[in-house]
C-alpha cells in the first residue's frame, strides 16, 4: 500500500472552508470531509458533481403515476365494472376523473419512498450500520478534512495542513 | 462575507451562542434525568390513554351501539375527531415543507416538534376510521388485494377510499421526512453517548450518519425534493377529507367551497397546537433562546391569515345558506336557523372561539405576549373542534324530513375514546421531548453564523466581512514520516509471518491452480467471500482440503478474519466426499 490518507481537523466552518479551497488549489486531492450540519458551498468548493437524486425521484413518480393507473384501470374497467351511483364506468377516460386523486397520491408515495430508499442505500445508511466518522467531535461542533498522499511528501502535505491553520492532523489507519 | 442576513431582522437564536451551545442545550433533556413534573404529567396522560384503550376494546368487543348515535345522526364524536386529528396534523408538514421552499428560516426552531405533532396526530386520527369499522380485524378490506381476500376490488369512486390513499401516503411520507432529518442529531447523541446501552440504541436510530459530504449534498436535495412533494400533498390530504363532505348531498356539506376552506383551518388548528405544544415546551426543556418571543409571533401571523381565510368561509357559507332560499340551508350549520336553534351553544362556541378571539392577536402586544397567545391556542383548538362538530352533529340534526329531525348525546364512549386519544398523543409527544433532539441541531447551526445574535453583533460591530472564527491553538505536528515506515515495517513482518504460514500449509497439502478449481462453496459454512480468501491462500481444490487436519485449520483461522473454525471440522469429511463425485 503507497498510499496514505491525513486527517486535519477544524473547529469552525469557515475555516473549514477557507482550507478547502486552498488545498484544492495546491492541487492535493480531498477524499472526504466529515461535517456536522450541511456547509453552504462545500460541495463546489470540495468538486463534487451535482447529486442526481431529484431525477430518481421524478423518475419514480411516473412509475408511482403507471402503477396508478394501470391499478384502477383494471380493477374499476377491465376486471370487475360496477355502476356505483350510476358514474360512467365503461371507458377509463369517463371514469378518470375520479380517479384523480389516487393518481396524484400514488405519485407522491413513489417518488418519496423511493428516492429516500435510493439515498439511504447510495449513501450506505441503514440500521446498525457502523459510523465511519474519524473523530466523536464531527458530530458536534468539528471538521475533519481528509486529504490523499504517498509515502514521499506525506511530511509536506502535513506541513501544508499545518499552515492552513489545522488545529490537529493526523493520519488515517 | 458569506454569511448575511440583513440587520434588521431580528436573530432567530439569542444568547450568544455558538456551535457547542447549541449541541450542548438541545442533548440536556435527553441526557438529563425526567423531573417530577414529567412524571406526574406523563402519568395523567397514561391513565387517559388507558380509559380509551377501555373504551375502544369495549366497542369493539360490543359494537358501535355503545355509542350515542342514533338514526338520524349517524356520524358524530368519531369523524369529529378524525377530522380534528388529522387537521392539526397538518400544521408541521406545513412549517417544515412549505416554509422550506419558501426559505423562511425561522422555521427550523420548531420544524422537528411540528413534525413530530404531525405524526402523532395522524396516528390519532388513524384509529377512528378503523373502530369506526366496527370490525377492524378486516381493515385491510379497504386495500386494494383481489377478490377472494375479501370484499369485492374497492370503489375508486368513493371519496372515502381516496381517505385511505391520501392518509397512509401522508403519514408514511411525514414520517421518512422526519426521520431522515432526524439521523445527523441521532449522530450526534450518538458520539456524545457514554453509556453502552445508549450509544447502542443511538446509534441503531442514526443508521450510521457520518456527515459525509456528499451524503450532506444529497441529504440537503432529498430534503428540498421531499418538501416539494409534501406541499401538494398536505394541501391533498385535507381537500380529500373535505370531500367526504362535500361529495354528498347533506345540506350543509354538499358545498364547493370546503376543500380551501378545509386545508385554510386545518393549518390554523396545526399551528394553534404547535403553539399549545411549544410554549411549554420550550419553558420545560429551557430552549428560550431558540424558540423565541419572534418565532411565536410568526406563528400568530400565520394563524391571523388562515383563521381570516376561515372566518370569511363562515361569511360565506352563512350569506350563501340565507341567499339560496332554500329552506333546509336554513338549518347548516352557519344559518340563523342554526344559530337560535337547539344547538345554539354549539353555534356560538365556533364563532367566538375561531372567529372573534383570535382577533386579539391583530394587536402586536397581545401577538408577543405568551400567556395570551397560549390562551388563544387552546381556545382555537376547542373552536375548530367545535367546528368539525358543528358540521357533522348540526347539519345531520335537522335533514329534509323533519319528523326525523333529532339530537345527539354522547355516552361515556364516546368521551372516553376521544379522551384516550388525547391521552395517547400526549404519551407519545412527552416521551419523544426526553429521548429525541426535539430541535434540528444541524438545520440551526447551519444558520447559526447568518442569525444568532453573537454573529448578527459582530457584524454589526466590524463589518460585513468580519472573519468570524479565532484560529485554533494548533498542535504540533507529529513526524509522519517515521510513523509510516514504522507501519509499513510492521505490515512487512505481519506479510512474512503470513507467507510462511501458508508456506507450510501449502507443504502438507499441496500445490493446486485456479485452472479447474472446484466449488469450495459446497463445503458447510462457505461463501463466495471465504471462497475467495481461500484461493488467495491458494487452496483450491476438495483434494487440498480432505488432506487438512486440525492444525491446518488453526493456520487458517489465523489467517482468515472470521474463519468459521467449528464448521471447518466437517470439512475433510464433505470435501472427501466430493472429490469422489
Amino acid at each position: 500500500m503507497s498510499g496514505y490518507t491525513l486527517q486535519a481537523l477544524y473547529a469552525d466552518d469557515d475555516h473549514l472552508m477557507k482550507a478547502v479551497r486552498e488545498t484544492r488549489d495546491q492541487d492535493h486531492h480531498i477524499s472526504e470531509v466529515y461535517t456536522p450540519f450541511p456547509v453552504h458551498g462545500l460541495d463546489k468548493a470540495a468538486g463534487l458533481k451535482e447529486t442526481r437524486m431529484a431525477i430518481t425521484a421524478f423518475l419514480y413518480g411516473l412509475v408511482g403515476f403507471g402503477v396508478a393507473v394501470w391499478m384502477m384501470n383494471f380493477m374499476m374497467i377491465e376486471d370487475w365494472p360496477r355502476n356505483i351511483g350510476g358514474k360512467p364506468s365503461f371507458t377509463f377516460f369517463q371514469n378518470m376523473p375520479a380517479f384523480v386523486p389516487i393518481m396524484f397520491e400514488l405519485t407522491v408515495f413513489f417518488a418519496a419512498h423511493l428516492m429516500v430508499i435510493t439515498f439511504y442505500m447510495r449513501s450506505k445508511i441503514w440500521p446498525f450500520k457502523q459510523a465511519e466518522n474519524p473523530d466523536p467531535r464531527t458530530t458536534d461542533d468539528h471538521f475533519v478534512m481528509e486529504v490523499e498522499t504517498d509515502k514521499e511528501n506525506i511530511q509536506d502535505v502535513a506541513e501544508f495542513l499545518h499552515s492552513t491553520g489545522a488545529k490537529e492532523v493526523d493520519l488515517k489507519r | 462575507m458569506s454569511h448575511y442576513e440583513a440587520p434588521v431582522r431580528k436573530p432567530l437564536v439569542t444568547g450568544d451562542k455558538v456551535y457547542k451551545d447549541v449541541t450542548e442545550d438541545i442533548v440536556r433533556p435527553i441526557e438529563g434525568r425526567a423531573n417530577k413534573t414529567w412524571w406526574i404529567v406523563f402519568s395523567i396522560a397514561l391513565v387517559a390513554f388507558l380509559w380509551g384503550l377501555g373504551c375502544i376494546i369495549y366497542t369493539v368487543s360490543t359494537g358501535i351501539g355503545t355509542w350515542g348515535l342514533n338514526n338520524t345522526i349517524e356520524w358524530a364524536w368519531d369523524i369529529t375527531n378524525f377530522v380534528w386529528w388529522v387537521g392539526i396534523g397538518h400544521a408541521g408538514t406545513l412549517i417544515s415543507a412549505v416554509l422550506l421552499l419558501f426559505r423562511q428560516r425561522w422555521r427550523m426552531a420548531i420544524n422537528r416538534s411540528a413534525e413530530a405533532m404531525t405524526i402523532f396526530a395522524v396516528v390519532q386520527a388513524g384509529l377512528f376510521p378503523i373502530i369506526h369499522m366496527g370490525r377492524p380485524w378486516l381493515a385491510y378490506w379497504v386495500l386494494p388485494i383481489p377478490n377472494q381476500f375479501g370484499s369485492l376490488w374497492v370503489n375508486f369512486n368513493s371519496p372515502l377510499l381516496w381517505d385511505v390513499f391520501a392518509i397512509s401516503t401522508y403519514l408514511s411520507v411525514s414520517l421518512v421526512f422526519w426521520y431522515t432529518g432526524l439521523l445527523p442529531d441521532f449522530a450526534m447523541i450518538r458520539d456524545r453517548a457514554k453509556k453502552p446501552f445508549q450509544k447502542h440504541i443511538y446509534s441503531i436510530l442514526s443508521f450510521g450518519w457520518s456527515g459525509k459530504m456528499k451524503d450532506w449534498q444529497r441529504f440537503e436535495e432529498v430534503s428540498l425534493v421531499l418538501a416539494g412533494l409534501a406541499t401538494p400533498l398536505v394541501l391533498s390530504v385535507h381537500t380529500i377529507v373535505s370531500f367526504d363532505f362535500a361529495t354528498s348531498v347533506v345540506p350543509g356539506w354538499h358545498s364547493t367551497i370546503f376543500p380551501p376552506y378545509f386545508v385554510a383551518g386545518a393549518i390554523f388548528s396545526g399551528f394553534a397546537m404547535v403553539q399549545t405544544l411549544l410554549i411549554i415546551m420550550r419553558k420545560v426543556s429551557n430552549l428560550e433562546n431558540y424558540i423565541t418571543v419572534n418565532h411565536i409571533e410568526l406563528m400568530n401571523k400565520v394563524i391571523l391569515v388562515t383563521g381570516g381565510i376561515v372566518g370569511v368561509a363562515y361569511i360565506t357559507e352563512f350569506f350563501i345558506a340565507w341567499y339560496t332560499g332554500s329552506p333546509y340551508e336554513n338549518y347548516t350549520y352557519l344559518s340563523f336557523g342554526a344559530a337560535t336553534g337547539p344547538y345554539w351553544w354549539a353555534f356560538w362556541a365556533l364563532i367566538l372561539c375561531n372567529m372573534l378571539v383570535p382577533l386579539t392577536l391583530w394587536v402586536k402586544k397581545y401577538r408577543r405576549n405568551i400567556i395570551w397567545t397560549f390562551i388563544v391556542s387552546i381556545i382555537i383548538n376547542i373552536g375548530m373542534w367545535f367546528e368539525r362538530f358543528d358540521i357533522i352533529v348540526l347539519d345531520l340534526s335537522k335533514g329534509r324530513t323533519p319528523s326525523s329531525w333529532a339530537m345527539f348525546s354522547p355516552t361515556f364512549v364516546d368521551v372516553g375514546i376521544f379522551v384516550g386519544t388525547l391521552g395517547f398523543f400526549f404519551v407519545l409527544f412527552l416521551l419523544y421531548a426526553r429521548s429525541f433532539p426535539v430541535i434540528a441541531q444541524a438545520e440551526v447551526k447551519s444558520i447559526l453564523k447568518l442569525s444568532g445574535d453573537k454573529y448578527k453583533k459582530m457584524r454589526e460591530e466590524y463589518g460585513d466581512d468580519v472573519q468570524m472564527y479565532n484560529l485554533p491553538e494548533q498542535r504540533p505536528l507529529p513526524d509522519f514520516k517515521g510513523m509510516v515506515e514504522e507501519l509499513e515495517q510492521k505490515n512487512e513482518e505481519v506479510r512474512d509471518e503470513k507467507g510462511e504460514l501458508i508456506e507450510s500449509l501449502l507443504l502438507k497439502i499441496g500445490d493446486a491452480s485456479n485452472d479447474n478449481a472446484d466449488d469450495l462453496k459446497r463445503l458447510s459454512g462457505v461463501g463466495p467471500a471465504l471462497e475467495k480468501k481461500l484461493n488467495q491462500i491458494g487452496v483450491y481444490k476438495y483434494q487440498q482440503i480432505s488432506k487438512m487436519s486440525d492444525k491446518e485449520f488453526t493456520i487458517l483461522n489465523r489467517l482468515i478474519d472470521a474463519f468459521p473454525k467449528s464448521k471447518s471440522r466437517f470439512w475433510s469429511g464433505e470435501a472427501n466426499i466430493l472429490n469422489q463425485i
